[in-house]
């Protein structure tokens, strides 16, 4: 038990995929502008993130058991947009309350960096199943914990501040998450 | 003439005026992740420019066969085919590179350039002028991880490729090579490059993401959550 808990807080404060490890940062960017799309886009990551690793763990060891390793990055992807697909469809279907949530930010869930990387990255790090899900949980927590802080600095910051004009737009989001990225350093020494 | 005229407006269009990190702003990941060092930008940004050549000549050559409802996902098997042999030439050839990139060398398949490129471009042009355009586009990622890179390796670490220069007088600040100071060193080149468009009433900068395959969508998110 211990173990996962280590993995979760570990991925949510020290190996925080934006602000530590530059892993989904076009919708840390992109999507960060209010609270809603934030929360809706965060937890929409999470969800696929953990699908996903179920689907991949198991794919791998039979590329394994054939020696196929090397498909890896064309079957991950196929399998994670495909899935992206099939989820999206069954929401729309059966849990209509759950898609109008977060069925508007799964497309976009297709191509982000941070789904692939958490899949590939519990590969790399030999987890078992169990911690591989536990691992995927965790990154997809740490994401939508970013999100939300980001969200709430940028309505404060897009209200009532006064920005140089070339800072304006991408640059000063950069500053603000250079900030934090600062902060989430001061994690570090946690587990070593 | 005309025509060569037109061709070399295409290959010059993602070195400067559409720069697709410094204009654009996508493809954020592997630019904040691998310009710790000159060396790693540039393997980085020429894995991507060869991909990107390749992605863009095959799916302009198959831009009548693949039928449009299922485009995205043909474009990301024939991207994540090419990733694939770059990562085994990078292995084979040049592993020390290969270890360095890690999980950002795999991660070209989801690089808003690649797709990008193919959704907007390719699939509209013929395979010259495709290939044109990867190499153009290719190339000003290739420069903007180079120069984003030069300045965190220099301040950095004192050093530049490698080889010893500001290293010799101080120790480097050592916070530029690390995450803040990737997040910090692009805004203040972003912030540049957006200072020097508005003096030369360059006004072609875009307002979105537009490069990205699905930044139309992800800027058009809180209209649709209102309906």
């Amino acid at each position: 038990m211990t173990k996962y808990l280590i993995i979760i807080i570990g991925m949510v404060l020290v190996n925080n995929y934006p602000l530590a490890q530059f892993l989904g940062i076009c919708p840390f960017l992109g999507v960060s502008k209010d609270l809603d799309s934030a929360k809706g886009m965060g937890l929409a990551v999470t969800f696929v993130m953990v699908i996903a690793t179920a689907a991949t763990w198991p794919i791998q060891k039979l590329l394994d058991l054939f020696g196929l390793g090397y498909l890896q990055t064309v079957l991950f992807i196929l399998v994670i947009a495909a899935l992206v697909q099939l989820i999206e469809m069954f929401m729309k279907k059966h849990i209509p309350g759950l898609h109008r949530a977060l069925g508007i930010y799964l497309p976009l869930i297709t191509t982000n960096c941070a789904v692939l990387g958490v899949c590939i990255s519990n590969i790399e790090e030999q987890y078992t199943f169990t911690q591989a899900l536990v691992n995927a949980l965790g990154a997809g927590l740490g994401f939508l914990f970013a999100m939300i802080l980001m969200a709430g600095v940028r309505t404060r910051l897009e209200d009532q501040s006064r920005i140089p004009a070339a800072f304006r737009g991408t640059p000063i989001i950069l500053v603000t998450a250079a900030i934090m990225a600062l902060g989430f350093m001061g994690f570090g020494g946690m587990f070593s | 003439m005309n025509k060569a005229m037109h061709r070399l407006s295409i290959l010059t269009n993602g070195l400067v005026k559409e720069n697709p990190v410094l204009i654009l702003a996508i493809g954020t990941c592997p630019t904040l992740a691998t310009t710790t060092s000159v060396m790693t930008g540039l393997g980085m940004g020429l894995s991507a420019t060869a991909v990107l050549i390749c992605s863009n000549t095959v799916i302009s050559l198959l831009r009548r066969i693949i039928p449009d409802k299922v485009r995205i996902p043909c474009f990301i098997t024939v991207i994540a085919g090419f990733v694939t042999i770059v990562q085994m030439l990078l292995k084979a050839y040049v592993p020390s590179l290969y270890d360095a990139l890690g999980i950002y060398l795999p991660l070209i398949v989801v690089n808003c350039i690649i797709l990008g490129r193919a959704e907007m471009f390719a699939c509209k042009n013929g395979p010259l002028d495709s290939a044109l355009d990867g190499i153009g586009m290719g190339l000003g990622f290739t420069l903007a991880l180079v120069g984003i890179g030069s300045i965190r390796e220099f301040l950095g670490s004192g050093t530049w490729c490698g080889i010893p220069l500001l290293s010799r007088f101080m120790p480097g600040m050592g916070i530029l090579t690390l995450v803040p100071g990737g997040f910090f060193v692009f805004a203040l080149v972003m912030a540049a490059v957006q200072y020097a468009s508005r003096k030369t009433k360059h006004r072609s900068r875009k307002k979105t993401c537009e490069g990205c395959a699905f930044a139309g969508a992800c800027h058009e998110l809180p209209a649709k959550t209102e309906a």
